[in-house]
């Protein structure tokens, strides 16, 4: 285990690009995920409220 | 059953955000899931190099980056050209959807790189590189394309003038993909992709061909959910985005 770690003498550099690597795409997926669940609760509230054209609209119970 | 249909299908704001929510768990859950094997691999599988040593492994976190951050910028381009001449919103959308990510992607390549090159070149980064430079060019495209993007009120102008942008920048595509054998400096030639056998054994190009598989799904899965977005923010206020927001996403 200790060996493996050791990366040969490599260890700052291979632990540093794998661990820059998980960090970018880890952020990656929470922006993504973050974004789309604003959208979703955009279209929930902004309906109701502002509604372009005073149409009406029916709200689902919950 | 015309193809034609199809692509009629996919221009559809509502088909196609059913058709992202339906594979994006199939595409996350098979990211993951490669990505996990491929690092295995890479890490503990593969044999050390007989020059390089331990120091190669970086290979698997920095080709299929690179990769990536040069296959975003042509659905990039490719998107904003088809929502400029045909002025499809949901081309523009998705153009805009994979910005952000090739342009991280294409910073983890210049990082991982840099910090691959320090042991193996001596140093972090040369500017007389034409690889290098090229990438880095790559990288301030992707920053101009999102910051000329959000400079404008009016979504669909910023639609249109940062389409040209993301074309233009398309020659640098081949620059970078040659900039290897046109200018040799640092960087080395390729290993993959060339005209003869790769000059690669196969225990070491496994784990980073399931890398580069790992990093695409990887990729459709973040430029989908981000798709979904848009099309909701640009889709506010029709009916099937108020159906939606009642019965939420199935």
């Amino acid at each position: 285990m200790k060996e493996f770690l050791a990366m040969g003498g490599y260890a700052a550099y291979v632990w540093t690009a794998y661990g820059l690597t998980a960090a970018v795409i880890g952020l990656n997926a929470w922006l993504a995920q973050r974004r789309y669940r604003q959208a979703l609760r955009q279209i929930g509230q902004g309906e109701a409220t502002r509604h372009p054209h005073g149409q009406p609209t029916v709200r689902k119970l919950s | 059953m015309g193809i034609a249909r199809w692509f009629h299908q996919l221009a559809s704001p509502p088909y196609l955000f059913r058709l992202a929510g339906r594979l994006a768990p199939w595409l996350g859950i098979s990211a993951l899931a490669l990505l996990a094997v491929g690092t295995y691999g890479g890490l503990v599988l593969a044999p050390p190099d007989y020059l390089q040593g331990e120091g190669f492994r970086i290979i698997y976190v920095h080709v299929p980056s690179a990769y990536i951050g040069l296959m975003a910028y042509v659905v990039m381009a490719a998107a904003a050209a088809c929502g400029f001449i045909w002025r499809i919103k949901l081309a523009h959308a998705v153009a805009a959807s994979a910005a952000p990510v090739g342009a991280s992607f294409t910073f983890l390549a210049l990082v991982t790189g840099a910090v691959w090159g320090k042991p193996m070149w001596g140093t972090y980064w040369q500017w007389a590189d034409a690889r290098l430079v090229s990438e880095l060019v790559l990288f301030f495209l992707y920053l101009g394309y999102i910051l000329l993007r959000s400079s404008f009120d009016d979504r669909d102008k910023g639609d249109r003038v940062s389409a040209v942008l993301a074309v233009v920048g398309v020659v640098n595509v081949p620059i970078i993909h040659f900039s290897v054998e046109w200018w040799s400096t640092l960087h080395q030639g390729p290993t993959i992709a060339r005209l003869d056998a790769p000059s690669i054994t196969l225990d070491m190009l496994a784990p980073l061909l399931i890398m580069i598989a790992a990093y695409t799904l990887c990729f459709a899965w973040l430029v989908i959910r981000r798709l979904q977005a848009e099309i909701l923010e640009r889709e506010r206020g029709t009916r099937w985005v108020e159906r939606l927001a009642m019965e939420g996403p199935a």
